[in-house]
């Protein structure tokens, strides 16, 4: 789960990395006094919005006043602005890059920091990017942020501040759940001063569990995006116009590429995950005739999903269903026989392997 | 012997009692898997399935000797009863369970490893060797005892390819599902290896999937280290760039993970790719 700038940067504070003095307003009505001269930056979940007009500096209350109401509202790539943030700003002397993130290959957290701050960091040349993993049994360690502040060859002073930094953020990414947190700009001021320019935070949306302050955060998804959110199941929303149901990843991406090999393509997918609750099967159902698709394909392969478990909720779904699609049902594993049995009667065209599958969804998709 | 599990593995399945517990240890047992042991917290001297329940993984090595253990516990928990496994001695675990945080997942499989203990898992479905037992949810009916060994980042996805093999008679000799999580106890290398050395696996089928780079690494690992024949599949060759495909987080991000570039370097190794998972058998055979 992304954050918003300002909720990152309250993270940020709460552990202790300087950030500009600011204030979050959602209306222009809200801004009574200003700490001097401020940004007025638009709180959107996706990057470039400094080009898209959403960033505006402002000199007085009446000029912020003017800048929140042009910002707020505006569509910033889909987008919608429903909050701005006046911070301080700052005297820039140089801008650096920090970030962390998690390390796939070497599972662990991986630290990356360059002293080209203020772009895009994947345009940012191998050489001037340092990444350093750091070993889970040993956490932060003082050598790190050493290693780090000799790459950025930064005097004396500001290493120090850096330093503290870097431990900061290993310490707020591991205490937080974060698995991304990235600083760019960090920002040295022309009085010596790093403070975090710009903040990136990811929370983990497995850890929510220990998180609950997040509840009441949602992220902008379209409203069966949320639904489908909410009943934890992953839902992606395609250009196609066959509805795939499948259960795990893998075997839903398998399925799109096997129904792209028969010339179909698919609208929407669905992933049901590990689940064995009919009613979670009713809902998801419930959602996919919701998305209209012109065919439905299922595709499961029970194991923690029973099959029975999916045709009871299959079959619970279909009496509510308003809008009859045919439904191609391949079914398979635990239970299968018991699933197919409980299938037969209500009208599927039934598949027995994922290409046979595949085959009949794609044809029903072209007629 | 076949990989990881074989006829000298006891298992001791902890959050036995839980309804997914309960049945996949039966279900593990009639596979011919020596389940010797559970552990629920609060529930010791209970039996589940005629297996007997322990407080504590320690107490239930000490009375079973169990060696293996499967994790059932939910997310919240998993963290605490891999250390609790670890702790009490247990040297190959299956965390079959998904939405393990991935802070948890980080510092329990740095101890594993640092420990010489074989975690699969978090988010994976286990793995089965045909003829001598399986640990964790894989569903049973779909093996075949042979000479192909299996190795899977998807959990489903290795159903239907594993049970589109035995269909046309190629048998497995084992089947590993390293799970689809970020930071996986095993990866595809770790497994690779294993295979290498099995003398029961003659040939490998690896199943991967967009994102990360864990096929890429497989491939510089196979082009080097593996002289048997493998044949792969990479799923989501057709999903779209940017869109997070399903929980495992496979997604397509900065240009990196793509389909493309997995199939590229695995062919580069001599691997031959399946463009859909049911030709995976014609090109095994």
């Amino acid at each position: 789960m992304k954050l918003y700038e300002f909720k990152a940067k309250e993270l940020m504070r709460k552990h202790g990395i300087p950030i500009p003095m600011g204030q979050v307003v959602s209306s222009p009505d809200e801004i009574k006094t200003l700490p001097g001269p401020v940004m007025v930056k638009a709180q959107v979940l996706i990057g470039g919005r400094g080009k898209a007009g959403g960033i505006k500096p402002a000199e007085t209350v009446d000029e912020a006043k003017k800048a929140a109401s042009a910002i707020l509202g505006m569509n910033i790539k889909g987008y919608v602005t429903k909050q701005v943030l006046l911070e301080q700003r700052l005297e820039v002397d140089k801008e650096l890059y920090l970030g962390m993130t998690i390390d796939r290959s070497r599972r662990g957290m991986l630290l990356m920091a360059s002293a080209s701050g203020g772009m895009d960091i994947e345009s940012v040349p191998d050489d001037k990017l340092l990444m350093l993993s750091i070993d889970p049994l040993m956490g932060y360690q003082q050598f790190i942020g050493r290693r780090v502040a000799s790459f950025l060859e930064l005097p004396k002073e500001q290493a120090t501040q850096v330093m503290g930094i870097v431990s900061k953020i290993y310490e707020l990414a591991e205490s937080e759940d974060a698995e991304l947190v990235e600083i760019n700009p960090l920002v040295i001021t022309k009085d010596g001063k790093v403070v975090a320019g710009d903040a990136k935070i990811t929370i983990d949306s497995d850890a929510m569990f220990r998180h609950k302050e997040y509840d009441e955060l949602e992220e902008d998804l379209t409203p069966l995006e949320a639904k489908a959110k909410k009943l934890d199941i992953a839902f992606v929303q395609l250009d196609g116009n066959i509805g795939v149901i499948a259960n795990g990843a893998g075997l839903t991406m398998a399925t799109l590429d096997s129904i792209n090999m028969f010339g179909g393509k698919a609208g929407v997918f669905l992933d049901l995950g590990g689940t064995d609750d009919p009613e979670k099967v009713r809902e998801a159902m419930q959602l996919m005739s919701e998305a209209n698709p012109k065919v439905i394909l299922l595709n499961i392969f029970g194991g923690i999903t029973k099959c029975d478990t999916v045709a009871k909720g299959v079959l619970e779904a279909i009496k509510d269903i308003k809008n009859k699609v045919p439904i191609v049902a391949r079914i398979k594993g635990v239970n299968e026989e018991l699933g197919r049995e409980m299938l037969s009667n209500a009208g599927m065209i039934p598949a027995s392997g994922l290409s046979e599958a595949a085959e009949k969804a794609s044809k029903e998709s072209l007629r | 012997m076949a990989v990881i599990v074989d006829s000298n593995t006891t298992v001791v399945v902890q959050g036995i009692t839980g309804y997914q517990g309960t049945y996949h240890s039966k279900a593990m047992k009639d596979f011919g898997t020596k389940v010797v042991a559970g552990v629920t917290p609060g529930k010791a001297g209970q039996t589940v399935n005629d297996i007997p329940v322990f407080n504590s993984v320690a107490e239930a090595v000490a009375k079973t000797g169990a060696n293996t253990s499967c994790i059932f516990v939910p997310a919240p928990f998993t963290r605490d009863s891999v250390m609790e496994a670890i702790d009490a001695g247990i040297k190959t675990i299956v965390a079959v369970t998904e939405h393990v945080p991935v802070h948890d997942a980080i510092h329990f499989v740095a101890v594993a490893q640092s420990r010489g203990v074989v975690l699969i898992g978090p988010n994976c479905p286990g793995l089965a060797s045909p003829g001598l037992g399986k640990v964790g949810i894989l569903p049973s009916k779909i093996f075949m005892k042979g000479d192909v060994g299996v190795v899977s980042r998807s959990g489903t996805l290795t159903y239907e390819i594993v049970n589109a093999m035995t269909e046309q008679g190629i048998g497995q000799s084992t089947c590993v599902g390293i799970g689809g999580d970020r930071v996986p106890g095993t990866n595809f290398v770790d497994v690779l290896a294993k295979f290498q050395d099995d003398p029961l696996t003659r040939k490998i089928v690896m199943v991967g999937e967009i994102g990360g780079t864990a096929e890429e690494e497989a491939a510089e690992f196979i082009k080097t280290n593996v002289t048997k024949p493998v044949v792969a599949y990479i799923a989501g060759r057709t999903a779209p760039p940017g869109k997070r495909m399903g929980h495992a987080g496979a997604i397509i991000a900065r240009g990196r993970g793509t389909a493309e570039s997995k199939i590229t370097a695995l062919e580069a190794a001599g691997v031959k790719v399946a463009r859909i998972p049911t030709d995976v058998p014609e090109l095994i055979r």
